[in-house]
C-alpha cells in the first residue's frame, strides 16, 4: 500500500516535470522514465502484458523515437538547443481542459463490471491459455489487425518524408561505429541472447505474459543495435524482400480472417485449429512488427546525411 | 521482528534485508555522485561503478529468497547484462562528451 502510493506520487511529480518546460530533451528523458514507472504501476497491478508492452514500447521504443525527434530539431536550429516557440499558457489552458473533460466524462461513466467473466466463460474455445492473447487475437482481433495496419501506415508516413533522390537507398543516415571498438562488441554480444527473449515472448504469449508487440519490439531492439554497431547494414527501402517482411503480419492476419469467412465470419476462428492459426498470426506478426518498428527508428533514407 | 529471524529462515530473510540494504545504499551514493559531482566523466563513474554494484546487492538479496536455481540464474543474468549494458553505455557516453569538448574548443 505504502509503496503504491510512492509509485503514484512518483508518476504523477515525473509527469508534472516532463510536460513543466524544462526543455525538449529534459522533457523526453522523464517521459521515458514515466513510461518505466507506470509499467512498474502496471506490474502492481497485475497486467504483466501491459507493464512489458509499456516498458518496450511506451518507455523503449517511443524514448528512442522522440530522442532522436530532438537530435533532428537541435541540428535543425543550427547545433544549438532547440527552442520551443509555443505560447504555453493557451496551451496548458487547452490541455487542463481536455484533462478535466476526461475526467468528467470518467466520472460520468456507469461502474464498469469488467469482462473478465465473460472472457473467462470463452477462453476454452479461445485455442490459448493467456486471456489477454485470447481477446488480441480472437475475441478482439478487429483492433489488433488494424493496429498492425496503423504500424505500417506510420512507416509509409515516415516514408513519405524522404527526398526524391534518396528513394531507394539504405533506411536511415550513414551509421558509423568505431570497427572493433566497444558498440561493435557489444554487437555481437547481446544479438543471440536478445533473439531468444524475443522468440521466448512471443512463444510464451499463448499461455502467459508476452506476444507479438512485446517480443517484436526486443527483436526490432536487435536488429536496431546490429545496424548502429555496423555489423549488419540497414536494408534499402526499395527490396522486395523487406517490404514482404512489412506486410507480412497484416497479410495473414487478413487471410485468416477472410479464410474464417467459410466458417461463420470474419475473422473468426474454429476452436478446434485456433491455437495454430493464433501461432500462424503471431509468428507473421512479430516478423512485421519487430521490422516496422526497427525501420521506424532508423527513419527515411538519407544516405548524404550524418557522413 | 525477533520472531522473524528465527530459525535459518529468519536467517535467511535477515541477509537478504542486509544484502539489499547495502545495495540500496551504493545507489543512493551513486545517485548523489550523478547530482553533485562536477564534470560528465566523474558522474559517469558514480552512475556505473556504484549502481553497477548496488544491482549486484540487490541480486543478492533477492537470489536468497529464490524457490529454486532457475531464478538465481535469471537474477545473475540480468545483473550480467546491466553490467555489460552499463559499461558500453558509459563509454560511448564518454566518447560523446570528449567528442563535445574537443569541438567547444576548436
Amino acid at each position: 500500500m505504502l509503496l503504491d502510493v510512492i509509485l503514484c506520487g512518483m508518476i504523477l511529480a515525473v509527469a508534472l516535470a516532463a510536460v513543466s518546460g524544462l526543455g525538449v530533451f529534459r522533457a523526453v528523458v522523464f517521459f521515458v522514465v514515466h513510461g518505466v514507472l507506470v509499467s512498474m504501476a502496471w506490474l502492481r497491478l497485475d497486467a504483466v502484458d501491459v507493464a512489458l508492452a509499456e516498458a518496450a514500447i511506451g518507455a523503449g521504443l517511443t524514448g528512442v523515437l522522440l530522442l532522436s525527434a530532438v537530435a533532428r530539431l537541435e541540428r535543425l536550429a543550427g547545433g544549438g538547443a532547440w527552442r520551443q516557440r509555443v505560447n504555453v499558457l493557451p496551451a496548458g489552458l487547452a490541455a487542463a481542459g481536455v484533462t478535466g473533460a476526461l475526467m468528467w466524462a470518467f466520472l460520468g461513466l456507469p461502474q464498469p463490471a469488467g469482462l473478465g467473466a465473460e472472457v473467462a466463460a470463452a477462453l476454452p474455445r479461445a485455442g490459448v491459455e493467456n486471456p489477454v492473447t485470447a481477446v488480441l487475437l480472437n475475441f478482439r482481433g478487429w483492433d489488433t489487425l488494424l493496429e498492425s495496419v496503423v504500424l505500417l501506415a506510420a512507416l509509409v508516413g515516415v516514408w513519405a518524408l524522404t527526398a526524391d533522390d534518396d528513394w531507394g537507398a539504405r533506411a536511415g543516415v550513414a551509421q558509423h561505429a568505431a570497427p572493433g571498438g566497444v558498440l561493435e562488441g557489444f554487437g555481437r554480444v547481446l544479438p543471440p541472447l536478445g533473439l531468444m527473449v524475443g522468440v521466448y515472448l512471443v512463444w510464451a504469449g499463448a499461455a502467459g505474459p508476452g506476444g507479438a508487440f512485446q517480443g517484436g519490439t526486443v527483436l526490432a531492439a536487435v536488429a536496431l543495435l546490429l545496424a548502429m554497431a555496423g555489423l549488419a547494414p540497414a536494408p534499402r527501402v526499395g527490396a522486395p524482400a523487406l517490404r514482404l517482411a512489412l506486410v507480412a503480419g497484416p497479410a495473414v492476419f487478413l487471410g485468416v480472417g477472410v479464410a474464417g469467412l467459410a466458417w461463420g465470419g470474419f475473422l473468426r476462428l474454429p476452436p478446434d485449429i485456433a491455437k495454430p492459426l493464433i501461432l500462424t498470426i503471431e509468428a507473421a506478426l512479430t516478423l512485421s512488427i519487430a521490422v516496422t518498428l526497427a525501420l521506424l527508428v532508423l527513419g527515411r533514407p538519407e544516405p548524404g546525411d550524418g557522413a | 521482528m525477533i520472531d522473524a529471524l528465527d530459525g535459518i529462515d529468519g536467517l535467511r530473510d535477515a541477509a537478504s534485508m542486509a544484502l539489499t540494504g547495502l545495495g540500496l545504499a551504493f545507489f543512493v551514493a551513486g545517485t548523489l555522485g550523478l547530482v553533485r559531482f562536477p564534470d560528465s566523466f566523474s558522474r559517469l563513474h558514480a552512475l556505473t561503478k556504484a549502481d553497477n554494484l548496488g544491482l549486484g546487492f540487490l541480486a543478492l538479496g533477492l537470489a536468497l529468497q529464490a524457490d529454486h536455481w532457475g531464478q538465481v540464474l535469471r537474477l545473475a543474468l540480468i545483473w550480467g547484462l546491466a553490467l555489460i549494458a552499463a559499461g558500453i553505455a558509459a563509454q560511448l557516453v564518454a566518447r560523446a562528451a570528449l567528442a563535445e569538448a574537443a569541438r567547444r574548443r576548436r
